[in-house]
C-alpha cells in the first residue's frame, strides 16, 4: 500500500497552531453540520410528510417561484453589477468610497428593514412603482417584488467579488492588449473579462444563494406569490414543526444539489 | 522616428520632466538608469498607457501625445512579459492580429512563420505558467513583432532572466533587431546590458534624460560626477591641474600626479574619472611619458567571481581577471604598480 495513498501534499509540521486552529475551525464546522442534520434526523420519524411535500403543487410551485426569482435577480445583478465592478477596481473618482459603500449598504441594514424601504419605493404610489403601475405593471405582491428584494439583498455579494476578481487582473495585460491594437472593449471581452470571470461567477453564485434564501425582505414586498422561505414560514406558524420540516429539507436539498452544480465547473477547472 | 519634447508627468510623490530625447529609425536605443529614475514610466508614456502632463511626442513624424496606445503602432515588452495567463502562446501570438480582424489563414501563417523565427514552435500549445523566463521573452516579442510595429519598447527585458539564458538571449535580439530593422527602446538599470546592447545610452536620473550619447562617450566621458558614480566609474578623484605640456595635462591629486587629455588650463580644479577595468595591475612598472604608473600597496582584494577587485591604499579602485590576480599572486598587503593610460581619465572642470 502505498505511504500516500490520497496523494496528499506533504507540509512541513505546524506544531500546536495548526491543531488549535483546526479544532477551533471544527467547532463552527460542527455547529452547521449538527444542526442540518438534526433536521434531517429528525424528519427520518416521519417520512411520508417529506414524500407528501415533494409531491404537493404548491410547495413545488413555491419552490419554483424562489428558482426563478433569484435566477431573475442574479442576472439582473451580472448585467449591472459587472460594469460597476469593473469602473470600481480600474477609475478613481470624486465620491467612489460612497459609491461603495452604498452598494455594501444592503449587507448592513436588517433586511426587515431593506424590506419597509424597498415597499415605500415599489408600491403602486412609490417612486419606482409609480411609474410602473402607469404602464400596467404592480411590482409589490408579484413575482417581480421578491425578484427586485432578492437584488437588492444579492447585489452586493456579486459586486465586491466582481471588484476583487477585476482588481487582481494586472492592469499591465490590459496595457499590453491596447498596445497590440485592441480597443478597450476588446481588452474588456478578450483580456479582464475571461480573467476576472472565475471571481464573477463566484459572485453570481454567492448573489443566487443569497437571493433564494432572503425572507424578511421578501415577505414585506410580496407575500404573494409565495416563495419556498414564506411558505415554510407560513406553514410554521399555522401547523407548526412538524407541517413545515419537510418544505424545508426538500428547499435545503434541492438548493444544495443546484449549489453543487454551479460549483462543478469551478472545481472542474482548479483541479 | 521619436522626438520627444519637454515631456513631464507626476505619479504620485514621483515626477518626471523636461525629457527631451529624438531617437532615429532602426536605432537601438537604451535608457540606462538606477532603480526608481522613471524609466518604466517614459517607456509608459510613449507607449500611450498614460498621458503626459505637459509636453509632447512624436513618432514618424506624428504627434501622439494625445493617442490612445491602440493608435500608436508600438510594440511594448515588460519586465515580466506580461503574457496572458489564460491563452496558450500561439494565442498570445495572434492576439494583434485576431483583434484587427485579419483573414484566418494569414493570422495562422503569421504567427508560425514568427515561432519559427524564433524557435518557438514546439510551445504553441503551451500555456505562459508552463514556460521557462527565456520562453516567455520570446513569446512576448513575437507577439510585439508579428504586427510589425516601427517602434518596440522593452522595459527592463532581461532582469528575469539567468546568467547564461540573458547572454544567449541579448544575441537573440540583437539578431532580430538586425533582421527586423524595428527601432527598439530598452530600459535597463544594468551598465554592462547596455553596453552590450545598446548603439546610443540615454542616462536617467530621477526624472530626467541627465546625458545621452553613444556607448563609449557615455561610459568614458559622464557629464557629471553623479553620473560617472551610477556608471561604475569608481575611481572620481578631485585635484588641480598643475602642469601643461603639449596637450598633456598633469593633475595633482593629494601629492600622486596623473597625466591626462585636457584642455583645461593650470590651477583648475578638477574632477578626474577613471574605470577601474581602464586600470592594470603589475608586479613591475611600467612607466612611459603617456601612460600613469602609480605605486601603491593592496587594502582589500575581493572575489567577484570571474574579476577581482582590488582596492588601493593611493584610493584607486582596479578590476582584473581572477586568473592574472592569481598568476601575479596579488594578495592584500602587496606592493604593486597601478598604471593606465592617460586617454583613459576623463577630466571635468569642477
Amino acid at each position: 500500500m502505498p505511504s500516500n495513498p490520497l496523494n496528499l501534499i506533504k507540509k512541513p509540521k505546524g506544531g500546536t497552531l495548526f491543531l488549535l486552529f483546526t479544532a477551533m475551525g471544527l467547532v463552527l464546522v460542527l455547529f452547521i453540520t449538527i444542526t442540518l442534520l438534526d433536521m434531517f434526523y429528525r424528519q427520518t420519524e416521519d417520512l411520508p410528510a417529506l414524500f407528501s411535500a415533494a409531491r404537493d403543487p404548491v410547495v413545488l410551485t413555491a419552490i419554483g417561484v424562489s428558482i426563478a426569482a433569484t435566477t431573475c435577480s442574479t442576472l439582473i445583478a451580472f448585467t449591472f453589477g459587472v460594469p460597476l465592478a469593473y469602473l470600481l477596481a480600474r477609475r478613481n473618482f470624486p465620491g467612489k468610497s460612497l459609491v461603495e459603500g452604498i452598494i455594501d449598504i444592503p449587507m448592513m441594514i436588517p433586511h426587515v428593514v431593506a424590506g419597509i424601504a424597498l415597499y415605500g419605493v415599489l408600491m403602486r404610489s412609490g417612486v419606482i412603482g409609480a411609474p410602473f403601475d402607469m404602464l400596467g405593471v404592480t411590482l409589490v405582491d408579484a413575482f417581480s417584488g421578491i425578484v427586485l428584494a432578492m437584488l437588492f439583498m444579492s447585489l452586493p455579494y456579486l459586486v465586491d467579488t466582481a471588484r476583487e476578481g477585476f482588481r487582481s487582473v494586472d492592469e499591465r495585460l490590459e496595457n499590453v492588449s491596447r498596445s497590440l491594437g485592441a480597443s478597450p472593449w476588446q481588452t474588456f471581452r478578450r483580456v479582464s473579462f475571461p480573467l476576472a470571470f472565475s471571481s464573477i461567477y463566484n459572485g453570481c453564485i454567492l448573489a443566487w444563494a443569497r437571493g433564494i434564501s432572503e425572507f424578511s425582505a421578501v415577505l414585506i414586498v410580496a407575500y404573494f406569490p409565495r416563495s419556498a422561505p414564506i411558505l415554510i414560514y407560513e406553514r410554521f406558524t399555522s401547523y407548526g414543526l412538524s407541517s413545515s420540516r419537510p418544505i424545508a429539507i426538500l428547499f435545503v436539498v434541492i438548493c444544495l444539489v443546484l449549489f453543487t452544480l454551479l460549483r462543478l465547473p469551478e472545481w472542474r477547472r482548479k483541479r | 522616428m521619436i522626438r520627444i519634447r519637454d515631456l513631464e508627468r507626476s505619479w504620485r510623490e514621483f515626477r518626471i520632466e523636461d525629457v527631451n530625447l529624438a531617437i532615429d529609425r532602426g536605432e537601438y536605443f537604451v535608457i540606462l538608469g538606477p532603480t526608481g529614475s522613471g524609466k518604466t514610466l517614459l517607456l509608459e508614456l510613449i507607449a500611450g498607457f498614460y498621458l503626459p502632463d505637459g509636453g509632447k511626442i512624436w513618432i514618424d513624424g506624428v504627434n501622439v501625445t494625445d493617442l490612445a496606445p491602440e493608435e500608436r503602432g508600438v510594440g511594448f515588452v515588460y519586465q515580466d512579459y506580461a503574457l496572458f495567463p489564460h491563452l496558450t502562446v500561439r494565442e498570445n501570438i495572434e492576439f494583434g492580429q485576431r483583434v484587427k480582424k485579419l483573414p484566418e489563414e494569414e493570422i495562422e501563417r503569421s504567427a508560425l512563420e514568427m515561432m519559427e523565427l524564433l524557435g518557438i514552435e514546439d510551445l504553441k500549445d503551451r500555456y505562459p505558467d508552463t514556460l521557462s523566463g527565456g520562453e516567455r521573452q520570446k513569446t512576448a516579442i513575437a507577439r510585439a513583432l508579428i504586427l510589425k510595429p516601427d517602434l518596440l519598447l522593452m522595459d527592463e527585458p532581461f532582469s528575469a532572466l539567468d546568467l547564461r539564458t540573458k547572454q544567449r538571449m541579448q544575441d537573440e535580439l540583437k539578431k532580430i533587431h538586425r533582421e527586423s530593422g524595428v527601432t527598439m527602446v530598452h530600459v535597463t538599470h544594468d551598465q554592462t546590458e547596455a553596453m552590450v546592447m545598446a548603439d546610443r545610452i540615454g542616462v536617467m536620473m530621477e526624472g530626467r534624460i541627465v546625458q545621452v550619447g553613444g556607448v563609449r562617450e557615455v561610459f568614458n566621458k559622464p557629464l557629471n560626477e553623479k553620473i560617472a558614480e551610477f556608471l561604475g566609474v569608481e575611481n572620481i578623484l578631485e585635484g588641480i591641474i598643475s602642469e601643461v605640456d603639449d596637450g598633456l595635462s598633469i593633475i595633482d591629486i593629494g601629492g600622486i600626479e596623473i597625466s591626462a587629455l585636457t584642455d583645461l588650463e593650470v590651477g583648475s580644479r578638477v574632477n578626474a574619472f577613471l574605470r577601474p577595468e581602464e586600470i592594470t595591475i603589475s608586479k613591475v612598472s611600467q612607466k612611459t611619458s603617456a601612460r600613469n604608473n602609480i605605486e601603491a600597496k593592496i587594502e582589500k582584494i575581493m572575489n567577484l567571481g570571474a574579476v577581482v577587485r582590488i582596492e588601493l591604499d593611493s584610493g584607486l579602485v582596479a578590476l582584473t581577471s581572477r586568473r592574472s590576480a592569481e598568476e601575479l599572486g596579488l594578495d592584500r598587503g602587496a606592493e604593486v604598480y597601478a598604471s593606465f593610460k592617460a586617454t583613459a581619465v576623463h577630466v571635468l572642470e569642477k
